[in-house]
């Protein structure tokens, strides 16, 4: 984003847009509630990676009963599994919790703190003023990951050994591949994310009140999460948002397998789409009086 | 999409005329249209992804197992899918309750056998000379991988980063300490049981992961077996076997499906098979000898499996038969509690042969007499108790 900042774009009317771009970000991330989201994304990683160095502290083997989130036997070897450990750990819930709050957030509570008309006055056009919106929740999603990327490569660094990876497949890679490996996880799990950013933004555009549109989002979320669980439900699974979150541990096997993070690429979008177009066909026929 | 088109929707007061209200409702028009397309796609790709059934130059039945016998492919990578419905109850829990006790390790290859006899898998095979090969068992975030490369057998669990190693003895032998549960294991498996209790045919071809295949039917002549019929899956150039079905007498879902998803026969990368224990994971050796030879998934499912045993009758009705020595007048007084629990999973029945108890599945039934002898087999349960009466 900031290089982008810096570069002007030469047409005016996209400077406009760019202009509104900016505050949007600017007024999103000095929000104390976007950095106590981001301090708790930040603090989960600390967490796990304290936790496994004092279990592990003795040095005797770990417990490896097999509980915990994914890669979690792995971490006390290389301190990178914790990157991929934290973002296992954070993608079902923290996340897209922390997504949800901003999303519901964006149009509701400038219409519920009043603020919204005067937005309006601004020549941008409803339009452009939402996919403005949806693109500072979409900025903000991949901030959370990578938040937890770089928090979580921070501790795994100052905690455990680093070096050689070995994939899930048990064959090597080097350290600089295993990073490029990181890097791409962290983009797979932000753009998991668009599908719940484009849910909360329609949900957003359809109440006065911030609070109900961040509370039916996290809802939805947790209701998406139950059934996606729930065995006799196969059949409508594949269609739920949440379904391939975790196949980013696809790109830590060797060859990688692409399927279902192409599959959840495409369900994102889907996603994206259809309550992206949702929230513009309510916003734009809404009357505002707040 | 104009940036103002909007500003008129706003200027509609509480008063506002039907035109724009109807205008407002055409909007949603739009995402209404995305669901409907993404729905299009989603049902027609498949079927226009299936281009129809190659044409390929007629072949024997004769000439195909010959193709299949000659096939001699050293060198692949592909992934296989397998799907079991055995008809048994879920004991995965069961086999985790009794499998926490003992020691064994968790990357022991014959620890994770049991995991493909129920319910849908991944493999990934990759194969470079008889001298490297690879099976990985794709789970959910966590893979199980077993590694051939000259002289070692390494098996690599990442869900508990544990190690088995072992060497192979008579190198060179082919998939010698890997569980076999590829489409040729089975086909191999099967083939061996052709003999003048079968029927054998070309029923035209397929497409399969990419490639055209001619597919081989084969069918039990006997009518006491509950296999329906085999469909073998053969690659037209290699006569590689890419695909395995099983389907059961009583109809519905296959009882093993494996085929391949996709398959190439360029040579994987060396370092597929370069395998060294990670730092820390916890190495557990096994003495070579002490396992000859590795357990066969597919050596269960066909007739030939059944050695080892006293066999009744042949081909695909072969029944074993084992003598457990206890003479109990009833099973529940054999174990107890758990006598009774396996009671009542099964069907009591009673012949000339006395009185048992019959365990059925969707393949194998099995006839546990009261005096203690066992019967099994892929047949149906009258026969189980024809064959019983006989052996009195």
């Amino acid at each position: 984003m900031s290089r982008a900042e810096t570069t002007c774009p030469p047409a005016a009317r996209p400077l406009w847009t760019f202009g509104l771009l900016r505050s949007e970000l600017v007024t999103t991330l000095r929000r104390w509630r976007t950095l106590v989201l981001l301090a708790v994304l930040a603090a989960v990683p600390v967490l796990i990676g304290i936790a496994v160095r004092v279990e592990t502290g003795g040095g005797g083997d770990p417990d490896r009963g097999g509980g915990g989130p994914a890669f979690i036997a792995q971490v006390t070897n290389n301190g990178l599994f914790l990157v991929f450990t934290a973002l296992a750990a954070t993608l079902p819930f923290f996340l897209p919790m922390a997504v949800g709050v901003i999303a519901g957030d964006a149009v509701a509570g400038e219409a519920g703190a009043g603020t919204l008309r005067y937005l309006l006055v601004a020549p941008a056009g409803r339009t452009r003023l939402l996919l403005t919106k949806y693109a500072t929740v979409l900025a903000f999603c991949l901030l959370a990951t990578l938040v937890v990327t770089v928090s979580a490569l921070a501790v795994g660094a100052l905690l455990f050994p680093l070096g050689e990876v070995t994939t899930i497949s048990g064959t090597r890679i080097g350290f600089g591949d295993g990073l490029l490996r990181a890097l791409l996880i962290a983009l797979a799990v932000a753009a998991s994310l668009t599908g719940v950013a484009a849910l909360g933004l329609f949900v957003s555009t359809l109440t006065h009140s911030g609070i109900a549109a961040m509370a039916t989002t996290v809802g939805l979320l947790i209701t998406v999460q139950i059934l996606d669980q729930i065995p006799q439900l196969h059949a409508i699974q594949p269609y739920l948002f949440s379904h391939y979150w975790l196949s980013f541990a696809d790109l830590l096997r060797d060859p990688v397998l692409w399927d279902d993070l192409r599959r959840n690429l495409v369900l994102q979008g889907v996603y994206a789409a259809v309550f992206g177009t949702a929230a513009w066909a309510r916003f734009t026929a809404k009357d505002i009086t707040a | 999409m104009a940036p103002y088109e909007s500003d008129h929707a706003t200027g509609a007061g509480p008063d506002e005329d039907p035109r724009t209200g109807r205008r407002k409702a055409a909007r949603y028009v739009v995402p209404v249209a995305v669901v409907g397309v993404a729905a299009a796609t989603i049902g027609l790709v498949p079927a226009l992804a299936a281009s129809g059934d190659p044409d390929l130059p007629k072949i024997t039945a004769q000439q195909l197992v010959e193709k299949i016998a000659k096939s001699d492919v050293q060198r692949m990578s592909g992934t296989v899918k397998i799907s079991t419905d055995l008809g048994l109850p879920d004991l995965g829990s069961l086999q985790e309750g009794m499998g926490s006790g003992h020691e064994d390790s968790s990357a022991d290859p014959r620890t994770k056998l049991t995991e493909l006899a129920s319910g849908t898998h991944t493999l990934r095979v990759a194969a470079d000379g008889p001298e490297k090969q690879k099976v990985s068992l794709l789970e959910r975030d966590a893979e199980y991988s077993l590694i051939h490369n000259d002289k070692d057998v390494w098996g690599y669990d990442s869900a508990s980063n544990e190690v088995f190693h072992t060497t192979a003895q008579h190198t060179g032998e082919k998939r010698e300490h890997r569980p076999s549960a590829t489409p040729d294991d089975f086909a191999e498996e099967a083939l061996k049981s052709v003999d003048s209790t079968t029927s054998v045919t070309v029923d035209g071809t397929a497409r399969i992961a990419g490639r055209d295949a001619y597919q081989l039917v084969i069918k039990p002549k006997q009518s006491g077996s509950t296999v329906r019929d085999v469909t073998i899956g053969v690659d037209a150039r290699t006569g590689l076997p890419l695909k395995f079905t099983l389907t059961p007498k009583s109809g519905g879902a296959p009882v093993l499906d494996a085929g391949f998803t996709k398959v190439s026969f360029a040579a994987p990368p060396a370092s597929t098979f370069d395998f060294r224990p990670p730092r820390g994971a916890k190495v557990t050796e096994e003495k070579p000898g002490k396992d000859e030879h590795s357990p066969g998934f597919g050596g269960q499912f066909a007739p030939g499996g059944l050695s080892g045993a006293d066999t009744i009758g042949e081909g695909w009705t072969t029944i074993a038969k084992f003598d457990t020595g206890a003479k109990g007048d009833k099973t529940s007084q054999q174990g107890g509690a758990m006598g009774g629990f396996l009671g009542s999973l099964g069907d009591q029945v009673s012949g000339d042969f006395g009185k048992g108890t019959v365990f059925s599945t969707r393949l194998v039934n099995a006839l546990i007499t009261d005096d203690g002898k066992v019967y099994a087999g892929a047949v149906t349960k009258s026969a189980l108790v024809k064959a019983a009466d006989a052996d009195k």
